[in-house]
């Protein structure tokens, strides 16, 4: 991006947090109502696009969490898997999900292994689209007059 | 213990997949993993064989939800022989690619793919439901899509566009077909389809296997459907290439055998009788195709394409007999024809060509070699005492046994071109003499683990060409308690 | 309303065919689009139209009378977020392939298998094919 765009340099650094905000939102909603995993994952990816769109895709790749869409994606994937695993201590079948509650006095605090299995899903939804688009964003950011494809017979 | 054994297939490559991803910026730690989860599966492959080779299949319903509404893994003797068979590959593959043979770009992510690839490969063998099935052939096709760009040269993106533009219309009419088959039944899984299918009306049954079957041909690579095939493969790095040679098609060849001589036998006779064509078809132009190269890869290539036929003309053959020549005949395949393009790795290694125009003397110089090659070569040809001896025994004599004549006749003049294709690699590349006289050896080829991987294929092909009756035996038995067996 | 769908996957695979079919790389990624878009309305239309309400047993009753089938719903959206990723993947591909080889024709795409120049022999698809081979094996250039 020759000419830094200042407005957009300057909103994008709250609006990454709100937009990441947000996700998360859409993330702990998709327990009983529309939203989750995925849809948090697309959510998040926008704050990262966005954030390439202000500061170029390898300060936004350096923003990701462990700074790297491959590691993101494969932790997300890593807890989808192990999510899966406390079935083996009550004899279930592999992704056979537990739901339970934390008294906490006043009100009780749900926890499931689906919640880490849809973290999964969105940490692993992340770091792929982020990967796919600011790999997009970075082969737009360098046309070279020369690159252009010739035009056709 | 059983349920975490027939989740083993896909569990373990995924987790060795994860963790060489999270450790892609060691490459050392990342190759020990690798190949600790190689041999881990390999291990837990050979388990499973153990336990189901007496006849009892493993069975996990993935969150507990029952079998015919959930996703279910269903291992028999067909599956898990495939399985270990995936395992094997993937050793021989991984063990040759710490050499230096043609190892190509040696990515961080080359490796968390591969074992993706063995994953979406092994799920796919593995599942007892049609969806999931689809869903491993998308993991499979992920997987490979990311090996073949990840080399970056520009001839493996074209490659890698025409894979993945064909191979993603394949699996699209596969999508279609599932859709089909659940709005006509009302299941997916593998044993309440069968119990469904008996209900459906003869010509919608033809219908929906139309669909399916085109779909899995297109993944086998059968005539007219296998472009993709001859214009991708080469541009891997060697046992990448022979990894994907031995396993990728004979998914799709698996699928059809399930399919046809399990799930929905006895199929419509029509549908045999078309099967039976195509094979004939695919094995005499895919033999044609490789008789005009002279590139190894490609020959082989080509090579693959015409041993499909044969895979897809045993089944065709259906019944018992059928299905017990069409698992025998893919587990030999695949061990002698990854093992031919492992060779092939080699003489690249040690001639500084694919191209048998350009390479020659290694007789002279490598004997050793050029035994090497003439056992999975003489094997795919089918001469005795090799395996592809047996294997083409139980499909030609089924096929003879069935009044097959035609069909029986193409096969054994396809066996006669596949002679003369591997008579040309081994006199261009072992027998004449090098085109360049000042031509030597090169000094640093560190080809031990090359060595190891291939004389160990080697040594398979051997065995079951000399001990074939216990694979055989294996084979019947896995045939008999498919649902194309008379009850 | 069935017909309706039948016929708009009709529409939709006509499109995506032709779109696939066309030497422009673009259109060949949008039309294989198109036709996962059928493939997901197939799928969806699989499972029965008719009732809409979500397949939630409400509380205190056993089983649910009238409601959507869940199952094609899961489908569907396993097949959307796989078709989404291999269409992300192949832009990605398209867009590097197009900068690399400098065309977005796909008959002037002939890296992996060049064209013959001599009807008889194949040509070399050694990218360093010279006449005689020198002793030294190719090396990859890494990229």
């Amino acid at each position: 991006m020759n000419p830094r765009l200042v407005i957009l340099d300057v909103v994008a650094r709250p609006l990454y947090v709100v937009v990441l905000l947000a996700s998360l939102v859409v993330l702990l909603r998709g327990h009983n109502e529309p939203g989750g995993g995925f849809i948090a994952g697309l959510v998040a990816v926008t704050a990262s696009v966005l954030w390439a769109l202000a500061h170029g895709p390898a300060a936004a790749e350096a923003r990701l969490p462990f700074r790297s869409p491959l590691i993101l994606s494969a932790v997300g994937v890593a807890l989808g898997v192990v999510s899966g695993l406390p079935a083996l201590l009550f004899g279930d079948a592999f992704l056979t999900h537990l739901w339970g509650a934390i008294p906490l006095g006043f009100t009780e605090l749900k926890v499931s292994t689906v919640l880490v299995f849809d973290v999964g899903v969105y940490l692993c939804v992340w770091g792929a689209l982020a990967g796919y688009a600011l790999s997009l964003l970075e082969a737009d950011l360098t046309p070279a007059d020369d690159e252009r494809p010739e035009p056709r017979r | 213990m059983s349920v975490w054994l027939a989740a083993s297939p896909v569990l373990v490559p995924l987790a060795t997949a994860l963790a060489t991803a999270l450790a892609y910026r060691h490459a050392r730690l990342q190759r020990l993993l690798s190949l600790a989860g190689i041999v881990a599966f390999f291990g837990t492959a050979l388990t499973l064989v153990a336990t189901v080779q007496g006849g009892e299949t493993l069975a996990v319903a993935f969150g507990s939800w029952p079998a015919p509404f959930g996703i279910e893994f269903r291992i028999d003797r067909l599956g898990a022989s495939l399985v270990l068979i995936t395992a094997l590959m993937g050793l021989a593959c991984l063990v040759f690619h710490e050499s230096d043979a043609d190892p190509g770009n040696r990515h961080p992510l080359l490796l968390p793919l591969v074992h993706g690839v063995l994953a979406g490969v092994a799920g796919a063998f593995a599942t007892a439901d049609l969806f999931n099935l689809y869903v491993w052939f998308e993991v499979m096709l992920i997987a490979a899509l990311g090996v073949f760009a990840i080399g970056g040269r520009r001839d493996q993106l074209d490659a890698s566009f025409k894979y993945l533009t064909l191979n993603l219309l394949g699996t699209l009419l596969l999508l279609i077909g599932v859709g089909a088959i659940y709005a006509a039944t009302g299941h997916l899984n593998y044993g309440a389809l069968a119990e469904a299918a008996a209900g459906l009306p003869p010509a919608l049954t033809t219908l929906l296997l139309t669909v399916l079957g085109l779909a899995f041909l297109v993944k086998a690579g059968a005539f007219p459907l296998f472009a993709w095939l001859p214009a991708s493969y080469h541009t891997l790095p060697g046992p990448i290439l022979a990894l994907f040679a031995g396993l990728l098609t004979k998914v799709g060849a698996y699928a059809v055998l399930r399919v046809v001589g399990d799930v929905f036998a006895p199929p419509p006779a029509v549908l045999l009788e078309a099967l039976g064509w195509i094979a004939a078809a695919t094995m005499l132009v895919g033999v044609l195709g490789a008789a005009y190269h002279w590139d190894i890869r490609r020959i082989l290539a080509f090579h693959i394409i015409s041993q499909i036929g044969y895979i897809l003309l045993a089944t065709a053959l259906a019944g018992e007999a059928g299905n017990a020549a069409t698992l025998f005949y893919t587990l030999h395949h695949i061990v002698v024809k990854a093992n031919l393009f492992l060779i092939g790795a080699i003489v690249w290694r040690l001639t500084g060509s694919y191209d048998l125009r350009r390479i020659g003397g290694l007789w002279q110089a490598r004997p050793w070699l050029g035994v090497l090659f003439a056992i999975p070569a003489l094997s795919l040809v089918g001469i005795p005492p090799l395996s592809g001896f047996w294997a083409k025994y139980l499909v030609l004599f089924e096929a003879i046994g069935q009044g097959r004549i035609v069909w029986t006749v193409v096969a054994l003049l396809v066996s006669v071109l596949t002679l003369y294709s591997m008579m040309k690699i081994w006199l261009e590349a072992f027998w004449r003499p090098h085109p360049d006289a000042g031509w030597t050896l090169p000094r640093d080829a560190r080809l031990a683990p090359a060595v190891a991987a291939t004389v160990g294929l080697a040594a398979i092909t051997l065995w079951i060409g000399t001990q074939p009756e216990a694979l055989i035996a294996y084979a019947r038995a896995a045939a008999a308690t498919m649902g194309g067996a008379a009850p | 309303m069935i017909a309706t769908i039948a016929l708009v996957v009709f529409v939709t695979v006509t499109v995506g065919v032709y779109l696939t079919l066309s030497r422009d790389l673009f259109r060949v990624v949008l039309g294989v689009a198109m036709v996962g878009s059928a493939a997901n309305l197939v799928l969806f239309a699989a499972g029965r139209l008719g009732p809409t309400a979500p397949a939630v047993v409400p509380v205190g009753q056993a089983a649910l009378a009238d409601a959507a089938n869940p199952l094609p719903q899961a489908l569907v959206l396993t097949a959307i977020v796989i078709g989404f990723a291999l269409v992300c993947f192949a832009l990605v591909l398209m867009l590097r392939l197009i900068r690399d080889a400098r065309t977005d024709d796909a008959l002037a795409l002939r890296d992996a298998e060049p064209v013959p120049t001599d009807p008889v022999k194949p040509p070399a698809t050694d990218p360093a094919f010279e006449p005689i081979a020198g002793a030294e094996p190719r090396r990859e250039a890494a990229r």
